[in-house]
Formats: C-alpha cells, sequence, structure tokens
C-alpha cells in the first residue's frame, strides 16, 4: 500500500496547502493544525520548513499505545484510525516517537492515513505518494520518480 | 469562522483590559478595508494626534481569509504619523491565517503600556507581556529572543519593531514574520507610541467547514487557476523584479532620483540578474501556493583570513528602485546589503531610499552640506547610504531627523522641493505618465497598488481626462473590494466579481455576494470619508517639478493633462467622501 513521503521539503515555501488540503478534505475542517501533515519553520542551522507527519512505522507504537483499538496496524506502515472507537485519551500521540499525531483541545488524535489528497496541493512537488520501501534515501526516491531506478 | 458578525478582540495596553465583542456590518463593511474604516469610526479619535494613547491600532481580515488561495493578507489601520490622516498598511506573512484561527475578524490595539510590551493573543490566551529587555534592539535581535520566550512555535506570526519605530519615524514599518511588512505610512511608528515591541498571534484554532458540497468544489477551481494557468507565472518565477527590465525598456524606471528613466547599468540590478547570482529560496505568505517571495543573500567577511557570515533578504522590485536605481547603486549584491540595513533598523525600505537619492542630489546642488548628511552622500556609493539609513533611523542629527518625517518636510526646511520625488508620500518605482503620478499623489494609500494608473499610462488610450478619472475611480472601487476580503491584490486576475461571488456563496455570505457593488463603493466612499475628515485635503496637494521634466517611451510628460486629471481626481475623492 502506498504511503505519504516528503522527500523534497528543501522545496517547501511554507505556504500550508497540504495541511489545509487534509483538514479541508480528509477532516472537514479549516485549520492548519487538525491535519495529518503540519508545516512548521525550521530554524537552527538549517532555514526552510519541515513536515510533521506519519513515518509510516510497522508496527506502529501509538497502536501499541491505544487502549481500544481505535488505532490499528496499516498494511505498508502507519495506522488505520476507527474514531468512533477512541476514547481520547492522548496515548497515541504520547507514543509517537517523531510527534506526528496533533491533539486538539478535546484531545481529538489527528493523524495521517496515507490517503495522498495533500499531494496534488504542494506546489513545489514537496511530497509523494509511494509504493517505495522505507529506508530508501531521497536521492533514490527521487531517481526513481524520474525512472532511474527499479522500486 | 464563517458569522454574520464580527468578533473583535480589543486590548487597552494602558489599562490592560481586553474585551471580545461581537460588531454586526458583514453585509455593510464586509471586512479588511471596510471592517478596519468602520473600527475606525468606532474607536478613532479625528480631532487628536496620531500618537494620542487613546488612538486605535487595528489589524482586520476578511470573510474569505484562510478559506482560499491568496486570501492571505490582514490590513492594518491607524491614525499615520506621515500626515496625521486616516491610513492603510498591508501585509501578509502568517498575519492573515494567524488571526483567522485565532478566531478573531480584527484586533484593535488602544492605550501605552507601561514598560516596553508584547502583546499575546490566541484562541484561548491573551497576554500583555514586559519586554522591556527588548527596546533598542534591532529587528533581527529582537526576533530571534521573541520566537524563544513567546508561547506557541510554528502557527503564529510575529509582527515586530525595530530601532525606527522605537523613535517613533514616520518611515518606521512593521515586520511581519521576517520577510513581509505593513511598509509604509509609518504603523511601526504607531506600535512605537503605544511601547509595544510585539504582537504575536497564535492561530491555534480550527473550525468545521462550511456546510455543503460547494465549498470545495468552488475551493478546487481556484486553486488550479491559481497554479495551473500562466496568469500567476510572472509572480513566482522572476517576482516583481521582473519589472527592473521591464520598466527600463520602457523608459519608466527611477533612476539617481528620477533624473533619468533608463540605463543600461540596470540590468546589473533586473530580476533576471538576481535571479541568476542572487537568488537563495523562495517564499509564501500562509494560504498561497504561488510564492512571489524571492529570498536573496549577502555574505559578509569579517576577518582578513576567510571567515564570512550570510543573511538571507527578501527582494522585490520596489525595494530595487529605490534603494538600487534611485540612488544609482547597480549591483545587486550592494541592493541586498542596503535592504539588509533597512531591514536591521525596522525601516520601510521606500521612503527613505528616495528620500536618500533627494537628498543626493541635494547634496550634488549644494543645498545642503556634508554637515547634514555626514557621509558624502553619492549616487552609487553603498557604504554611505548603508551608514544614512542607520542615521535615519537613529535620528543621529536634526537633517536626519526631517529626513526621516519625510522628503518633503526635508524639502520644506531646506530647499529643493522640485526635485523631491513625492506623490503624497515618496514615490514608487514606475514613472510610467500621468496617471500614475496622479494615482499615486492623490490615492488613498498614496501606493501603486491604489489604482492601477500605472497600467493605464501603458494603454494607448490617449490623453482623455474623463476616461482616465472614470479608469481611477472605477478600479479603485474593485480593488477595495478585494482588500476588503482581504485577497493579494496579485491574485486580482483570478478573483473577478464572479469567481469572489462564487467563494462568498460557497462558505455562505449569500446576501454579501449578491450586493458586492454596492458594497465596495459604500467602503471606498466610507474610507474617503474618515481620510477627508482626518484632515485630508486632495486639492491642495502639488505633484513637483521633476515628474514633468521626465521622458518615456510616450515622449515628454504631459503637465496640463496631468494637472487636469488631477483637479478631477481631487473633486472626485471629495464627491466620494460627500464633501
Amino acid at each position: 500500500m502506498k504511503i505519504l513521503t516528503t522527500p523534497r521539503m528543501e522545496r517547501c515555501i511554507g505556504c500550508h496547502s497540504c495541511s489545509l488540503a487534509c483538514a479541508r478534505l480528509v477532516h472537514k475542517r479549516l485549520s492548519w493544525d487538525t491535519a495529518g501533515i503540519r508545516i512548521k519553520s525550521s530554524g537552527g542551522l538549517s532555514t526552510g520548513f519541515e513536515a510533521r507527519t506519519c513515518l509510516a512505522c510497522d508496527p506502529a507504537p501509538c497502536v501499541a499505545a491505544c487502549p481500544t483499538a481505535a488505532y490499528s496496524q496499516r498494511k505498508g506502515g502507519g495506522v488505520v484510525v476507527r474514531k468512533k472507537l477512541c476514547i481520547r485519551c492522548g496515548a497515541c500521540a504520547k507514543a509517537c516517537p517523531v510527534d506526528a499525531i496533533y491533539l486538539d483541545t478535546a484531545l481529538e488524535p489527528y493523524v495521517c492515513i496515507h490517503c495522498g489528497r495533500c499531494v496534488p496541493f504542494c506546489p513545489h512537488d514537496c511530497l509523494e505518494h509511494t509504493e517505495l520501501s522505507r529506508g530508501a534515501t531521497p536521492a533514490i526516491r527521487e531517481a526513481a520518480v524520474d525512472g532511474e531506478v527499479e522500486p | 469562522m464563517i458569522r454574520e458578525y464580527f468578533r473583535v478582540l480589543s486590548v487597552d495596553l494602558s489599562s490592560g483590559r481586553k474585551t471580545i465583542t461581537d460588531i454586526d456590518g458583514r453585509d455593510a463593511v464586509a471586512g479588511g478595508s471596510g471592517l478596519a474604516a468602520m473600527l475606525f469610526e468606532k474607536y478613532g479619535t479625528f480631532d487628536k494626534l496620531w500618537d494620542d494613547p487613546g488612538q486605535p491600532l487595528i489589524f482586520a481580515i476578511g470573510p474569505l481569509t484562510g478559506y482560499f488561495p491568496l486570501m492571505s493578507k490582514t490590513v492594518c489601520a491607524f491614525k499615520s504619523p506621515y500626515h496625521d490622516q486616516y491610513a492603510e498598511s498591508h501585509a501578509g506573512g502568517r498575519s492573515a491565517l494567524s488571526l483567522r484561527f485565532a478566531d478573531y475578524d480584527a484586533l484593535v490595539i488602544t492605550g501605552r503600556a507601561k514598560t516596553p510590551s508584547a502583546l499575546i493573543v490566541g484562541s484561548r490566551q491573551i497576554e500583555i507581556k514586559d519586554v522591556h529587555y527588548l527596546w533598542g534592539t534591532d529587528l533581527y535581535s529582537a526576533g530571534k529572543v521573541l520566537r524563544r520566550v513567546l508561547p506557541g512555535s510554528g502557527h503564529r506570526t510575529i509582527l515586530r519593531i525595530g530601532p525606527a519605530g522605537e523613535r517613533q519615524s514616520p518611515m518606521a514599518c512593521i515586520n511581519a514574520d521576517s520577510y513581509r511588512h505593513f511598509g509604509r505610512l509609518g504603523a511601526g511608528a504607531v506600535m512605537g507610541s503605544k511601547n509595544l515591541k510585539a504582537i504575536m498571534i497564535h492561530g491555534d484554532g480550527s473550525f468545521p467547514l462550511p456546510e455543503g458540497s460547494e465549498y470545495v468544489k468552488v475551493f478546487d477551481k481556484v486553486y488550479k487557476d491559481m497554479t495551473d494557468t500562466d496568469m500567476m507565472s510572472k509572480y513566482h518565477n522572476l517576482g516583481t523584479p521582473g519589472n527592473v527590465r521591464v520598466m527600463n525598456d520602457l523608459k519608466a524606471l527611477p533612476i539617481r532620483n528620477l533624473q533619468a528613466t533608463a540605463d543600461p547599468a540596470t540590468e546589473g540590478i533586473s530580476g533576471e540578474r538576481f535571479a541568476e547570482v542572487a537568488l537563495l529560496r523562495n517564499a509564501a505568505c500562509a494560504g498561497c501556493p504561488v510564492g512571489c517571495i524571492h529570498i536573496g543573500f549577502v555574505r559578509e567577511r569579517f576577518r582578513e583570513e576567510n571567515r564570512y557570515i550570510y543573511r538571507q533578504i527578501s527582494y522585490d522590485h520596489e525595494l530595487i528602485f529605490a534603494v538600487g536605481s534611485m540612488l544609482g547603486v547597480m549591483d545587486c549584491f550592494e541592493v541586498l546589503k542596503l535592504i539588509d540595513v533597512a531591514e536591521r533598523m525596522g525601516l520601510d525600505v521606500m521612503s527613505p531610499g528616495v528620500a536618500l537619492a533627494w537628498a543626493t542630489e541635494a547634496l550634488e546642488k549644494g543645498i545642503i552640506t556634508e554637515k547634514e548628511t555626514l557621509v558624502p552622500l553619492a549616487f552609487g556609493n553603498s557604504a554611505s547610504y548603508q551608514a544614512a539609513l542607520q542615521h535615519m533611523a537613529y535620528g543621529t542629527n536634526e537633517f536626519y531627523q526631517i529626513l526621516s518625517q519625510s522628503t518633503a518636510k526635508a524639502a520644506e526646511r531646506y530647499g529643493g522641493g522640485d526635485f523631491a520625488c513625492a506623490l503624497g508620500q515618496e514615490m514608487a518605482g514606475y514613472a510610467t505618465g500621468e496617471a500614475f503620478f496622479v494615482s499615486q499623489a492623490l490615492g488613498f494609500r498614496h501606493s501603486h497598488l491604489d489604482a492601477g494608473g500605472y497600467s493605464y499610462d501603458q494603454k494607448p488610450k490617449g490623453k482623455q481626462v474623463e476616461d482616465a478619472l472614470k479608469f481611477l475611480v472605477n478600479d479603485e472601487k474593485g480593488r477595495v473590494f478585494l482588500t476588503s476580503m482581504v485577497s493579494c491584490l496579485f491574485a486580482r486576475g483570478v478573483y473577478t466579481d464572479e469567481v469572489l461571488g462564487d467563494c462568498l456563496k460557497s462558505v455562505g455570505y449569500g446576501t454579501l455576494a449578491d450586493n458586492m457593488g454596492k458594497v465596495s463603493e459604500d467602503i471606498q466612499r466610507l474610507r474617503w470619508k474618515l481620510r477627508v475628515r482626518s484632515g485630508y485635503r486632495p486639492e491642495s496637494v502639488s505633484i513637483p517639478q521633476r515628474f514633468s521634466e521626465i521622458t518615456t517611451w510616450k515622449g515628454q510628460v504631459d503637465r496640463q493633462f496631468m494637472e487636469a486629471l488631477k483637479a478631477g481626481y481631487a473633486q472626485a475623492i471629495l464627491e466620494l467622501a460627500g464633501v
């Protein structure tokens, strides 16, 4: 199954179109927070922007932490979410090693479901919805997009 | 959030009182420019000076902010230190979306804080924080500390002032998120007068989508038009600096205090040249996939051995014109160095650049001496201008104190008014001819963005006063509706009346959509009414001699046509103001 990756974040201009698209199309919200992908400016030695999004762990620590099976393991990495089962305990967000899960004020969790609907809204092709196996370097993924490397 | 009323947060820095008020008027004034004007009428005092603590500093967004692409600007309104009249200045960055997600249609700041302060605003927090330790710091240093000490990293805007704002220079800007500015007419001085070093708005709320499927459909269409068509390519390719070569080819680029309108040397500061050697990356305002912000770099050798630092500096046509061609500085890295100094000082770049161009010619002509200028100002001498910009920010001597108020005031004091390139305020980078000069001289913001006079000049329409008048009045009316939404004006090709109507309807503002024509006319009238009531006399505005001495691709500027158009436009403004 395809996963969302962010191989070209150096190109990001900080328009937040991906987050807004995820909130709008997946979560039916107007927001740049309640989304499976969120953009932050990166200070320090690097400049530009970074994406906070699910890295498609398998097994996923958030699944192990979820007490109600609202989160279950997704084939290919990441989670399948059953909102009805969620009791808003916030354990998933605490368990996520990369801070990819956003909790709103009611502790409702928002996480990427790897649907790829944000991808066409990125004006600089920073994002990819791909079958590539995890662990491939961005350069290899880029080459693969250009048809030079067999996935 | 979609609602029929405005949710307005007012903060009184003197008493510390914070109030959230629901105010009616969505269908009458829409938001943005219209809302700001309505709020100034409510909170402002016409017969008191701009720096009276009671005067409001207003930030307003519109009904479509955050809902559609390029609805990404904030209108800032205030009584201006430049002319002590009602004024607006616009900026993007993350300011508009932050205010949207903090869930306020407008923020109104009155009073004067007891100590230098930062105002913190969010959907669940409002706080006035003492930051006396930042008073006197330049914009970069202040930014670094503010990012650390203010809560809510990421989805927030930080608006801040530098030394020029603290000294209350009418040329002081409010910097928004490092690369955007409420640049002109002295909004930075208003913050300074309120003892307010910074405003942080945390966009930490979220809202349900408008009901029905229409919104998502309209969004997709608008997004496609913004990104798929060629309409926006000039903004994300070279960006506005592409205008440098275009204007130069038209003999319409102001050069060396408008002593020339074309010079092959300007190739050194063309958008193409910048892109080739100095462009580091692009950035966008939040909510805009176009990404017109062009960021260049300067590096500075600080030791004999090869030790360097570098800085990232955003550049645009107006800045390149003001501290490039206008000052005879024809090297893009030298231009970036000048922008960098102005940025650090919290100065608007345009006004000081044009003011220094006047000062250079005044020095050449012997009207002033180096006793006044302190440094040997000379066209092309970037090092002198870098020093002079700091003198302007700090008001080192009487000359710089006056010059940093306005070129017109300096000319009044020292002479040389004939070659002061001021059109209501220091000119913008388009010497296209009569319609533009009149439009900026009399226009509401004294900006090239008030109406497309520069574009009218480029159309082969002849010199019919009536026709030009009609264009200026109608074009302003269209733009004032866009700045009430609040759209970036670069999107005006996409946001036609029909598209705007669809957008408004799709989120539930059907009444507003059905009355767009009348509402824009009313907002246009309201703004002029406030401006005139605060002391504006359009009939007394004059256009300095220099503007009729130039030659463009159309030939010599026609003074008679320009004066007739000016008189007609002044009359039209008074009629709009109901005088």
